[in-house]
């Protein structure tokens, strides 16, 4: 007792709050980890998506798997949930705390603990940044592949959560295909590597499903990531469309000539302008869309597909092919991909953002639906996309001021979901159901496939006490808009 | 407008579920070429087999819909007259046991694991419900990943029915090479991205595809390390060494060092050099799994399988 008041009487951070909870983690893991003042949990009660409604408890920092475990079995025992989160980038609220549950932030979970080139993986814990971990590696030729626009900010533990895509996911796959292994902290509070570096670990693969899993299953604690060996030779083509059909179209046929271009993303006229006035990357302001394609491998091969890509592109009445000419014009082009949604921020008030998938062969057609989607309702929209793997992120542009504007977004958002489904399409491709699509699960799933779901995370959760209100729906969905002003300049998808 | 759900309007999936119905010990066989793993069948179980057929196949979207009962060579005959195949292998197996199994091909650096493959899964349930999950896109993040947990379930959580799978284009140009005394490892080091390198503690066996000029290239790394040969297969897609019985699970370094350290006892074996799998004469010893993703596992099949009728005496792990 003396020892815990010392520590108050030095200003431990909101020690005073009279929650015999709140003095028993900073008792465990130390007062400066456990964060319960207003700012931080008024902070960590959003993330980058639109929901409003979160709510957090005591704020830890662990840096340790133990302290993760302690942090777990105190809330156990005074009948708190927990929620873990990364960098806090999610865009669908999967790491919104509901309910004020413990919030544990791993951002102090960030070495690198072993870069194995041997066995070709890296064992991190999850508040290491994704970006970080390829500058680590770049001096040993290898990088971490998936890659999303995130990426300077957001952690690996977050990408793990959300199965995180990025452009160059085409062809190396999303993070699922990336992670060899990793440590969970079950909700039980015990400690257990899941996976394993040979080649098939014994067991169900509950690495598998842990992946993707939005922080409900537990607390990832450690991952073993592969290492992806970097490609001698790249080529980057910039391709420009009177119409944004032909993008699509070229797309579509790339994939049909048996080319997996390492990325193809297409943006349209409305967001490139943007871009340009923004950074000023070099894509042309008179384009209706332009295709980004980028092939790598080694030196003949990386030819051959360019070329092909080019002549398909002309098929499809390309107004103009560019072949990057160097590193620099490369690393511009992709800048300016890359920093999309930051231009957005710049012009437009408010925004919503989606996230789709459709097949390949259907992207000219729901294109063509989303702008007749967005007309009818009367908001602008920008298309900047995944195209090589149909992964569509209309953004719906509008002044939260304007009366019943709200109401119209909304409207067209479900009309979208609702266009990408009918065309043999999924909810999301990368931002995960959070809260923010939980009510769409049943246009996708029938209530047997959700049960099945749900028994899948009672299995490792069986009290729901980790992040519990997501993915699946139940009743606690809601879906908000996105005030710009309140988010950093590098917005990403 | 009508909820588009991924239920399955497929009659002949209706007819195996209402063939598993909902009680007594259930099995469903394939084609019986890893039918002892995880246990031997318990006494009484009814065996059926699961459907055949190639539902839809989209080569410019590369995803191919097929029924659990086709075999992997059927499968891959059909996509390979578009210039295309999976990650799955050919063992005389069907596509339901590949994926219930979930072993790779000896060749995954070139083709990718078999997990990687499944974009969607409906299986029935042990209640005899149609259920599934997943998604008919490439990519996809909606909802648990219930394919993933699927792949190598051994039958024990739901019998496949039907899964969607991602199909990869053949390279255009694919060549076995083969030499004495080199390091397999360094080999592993040296190539950009090999199809294969296997390994018996003598030769070291090579698979390069791509472009041909690229797999020239390659080739002219490699004979910076030794003396290559071409190794010419009657069957072009036939492993150029015969492989011992007795599959083994261990990390790329352990399989590039097999027979030294780890696997000291094995006997004659071929090695997966950067993959980990290796083949021998004698079996593994029994991997365990740990205490706590034992009880999950246990709860999972619980859950999905109370009644413990799906493949009963078959157990996941831990043999």
């Amino acid at each position: 007792m003396l020892e815990r008041l010392k520590r108050r009487a030095r200003g431990g951070s909101g020690y005073a709050t009279g929650d015999p909870f709140v003095a028993a983690l900073q008792d465990a893991i130390g007062p400066d980890r456990v964060k319960v003042d207003g700012a931080h949990k008024a902070l960590l009660s959003h993330d980058a998506s639109v929901f409003e409604g979160g709510n957090a408890g005591p704020v830890c920092y662990p840096d340790s798997t133990e302290q993760v475990q302690t942090i777990v079995r105190l809330a156990n025992e005074y009948g708190r949930n927990v929620v873990p989160r990364g960098a806090g980038t999610g865009l669908a609220g999967g790491a919104i705390p509901l309910g004020a549950p413990v919030v544990v932030a791993v951002t102090r979970m960030d070495r690198i603990l072993e870069v194995d080139t041997v066995n070709r993986v890296a064992w991190v814990e999850p508040g290491v940044i994704n970006l970080d971990l390829t500058k680590r590696l770049t001096p040993t030729g290898y990088h971490f592949a998936p890659d999303p626009s995130s990426q300077q900010v957001c952690t690996i533990g977050g990408n793990v959560a959300n199965n995180s895509g990025g452009p160059h996911c085409l062809a190396y796959g999303v993070t699922n295909a990336h992670v060899v292994a990793l440590e969970l902290v079950l909700p039980s509070g015990e400690a257990v590597i899941l996976g394993g570096l040979d080649a098939e670990p014994t067991g169900y693969d509950l690495r598998g499903v842990v992946v993707g899993s939005e922080g409900t299953l537990g607390v990832v604690t450690k991952v073993a990531v592969r290492i992806t060996r970097n490609r001698p030779e790249v080529r980057t083509l910039l391709l420009s469309f009177s119409e944004v059909r032909d993008a699509a179209n070229t797309v579509s046929d790339v994939i049909a000539a048996g080319i997996v271009p390492a990325a193809m993303e297409v943006m349209d006229q409305r967001i490139t302008e943007a871009v340009e006035n923004y950074v000023g990357a070099g894509y042309p302001r008179d384009a209706a869309a332009v295709l980004l394609a980028e092939v790598d491998g080694q030196a003949d091969g990386v030819d051959i597909d360019a070329d092909r890509i080019a002549e398909i592109g002309r098929a499809n009445h390309a107004t103009d092919v560019r072949l990057a000419g160097s590193d620099e014009e490369r690393a511009l082009l992709w800048k300016g991909r890359k920093t999309a949604f930051g231009a957005v921020a710049q012009i437009a008030p408010d925004y919503y953002l989606h996230d789709t998938v459709v097949p390949r062969r259907a992207l000219a057609d729901v294109l063509t639906e989303i702008y007749a989607i967005a007309d009818r309702h009367e908001v602008l929209v920008m298309n900047v996309f995944h195209a090589g793997d149909g992964n569509l992120h209309p953004l719906l542009i509008f002044d939260g001021r304007e009366e019943g504007v709200l109401e119209r977004v909304h409207a067209a958002g479900e009309e979208i979901i609702t266009a990408s489904l009918d065309a043999g399409g999924v909810l999301s491709g990368e931002h995960g159901i959070g809260v923010e699509k939980q009510k769409f699960m049943s246009r996708m799933f029938t209530d047997d496939d959700l049960d099945h779901q749900n028994r899948l995370r009672q299995a490792f959760d069986p009290g729901c006490r980790t992040n519990p209100g997501k993915v699946i729906p139940s009743g606690h969905s809601c879906a908000d808009i996105q005030a710009l002003r309140s988010v950093p300049r590098e917005v990403w998808v | 407008m009508a909820p588009a759900t991924l239920t399955s309007t497929d009659p002949v999936l209706a007819e195996f579920a209402a063939d598993i119905g909902a009680d007594g010990p259930i099995a469903v066989a394939g084609g019986r070429t890893r039918w002892e793993l995880g246990g031997a069948l318990a006494d009484g179980t009814r065996v059926v087999a699961a459907p055949t057929g190639i539902v839809e196949y989209i080569p410019d979207e590369m995803t191919v819909t097929v029924r659990a009962g086709t075999t992997v060579a059927e499968l891959h005959r059909t996509l390979a007259e578009r210039g295309q195949r999976t990650g799955l292998p050919d063992r005389g197996g069907t596509v339901g046991g590949a994926l219930a199994v979930g072993e790779n091909d000896l060749r995954a650096l070139g083709r990718g694991p078999v997990r990687n493959a499944l974009l969607q899964i409906r299986y029935v349930s042990a209640d005899g419900r149609i259920v599934s999950s997943g998604g008919p896109t490439v990519k996809n993040v909606s909802g648990f990943d219930l394919p993933r947990l699927m792949v190598g379930s051994l039958g024990t959580l739901g019998m496949l029915g039907e899964a969607i799978l991602r199909t990869n284009p053949i390279p255009p140009h694919a060549r076995w090479l083969a030499a004495e005394g080199v390091d397999p490892g360094e080999v592993h080091e040296v190539l950009l991205a090999p199809s294969a390198i296997l390994w018996d503690g003598e030769t070291t066996w090579v698979q390069l595809e791509g472009h041909a000029a690229d797999v020239d290239a390659q080739r002219l790394v490699l004979d910076g390390l030794g003396s290559f040969r071409t190794v010419d297969l009657d069957d072009s897609d036939a492993l150029p060494v015969e492989l011992p019985a007795n599959r083994w699970s261990c990390t790329p370094a352990e399989a590039a060092g097999f027979g030294t350290g780890v696997g000291a006892d094995a006997g004659r074996f071929v090695a997966a050099v950067g993959l980990g799998l290796v083949f021998a004469e004698r079996p593994q010893p029994p991997r365990v799994l740990a205490p706590a993703a034992a009880v999950v596992s246990e709860r999972l099949k619980q859950n999905f399988d109370p009644t413990g009728r799906c493949n009963p005496g078959r157990v996941v792990g831990g043999r």
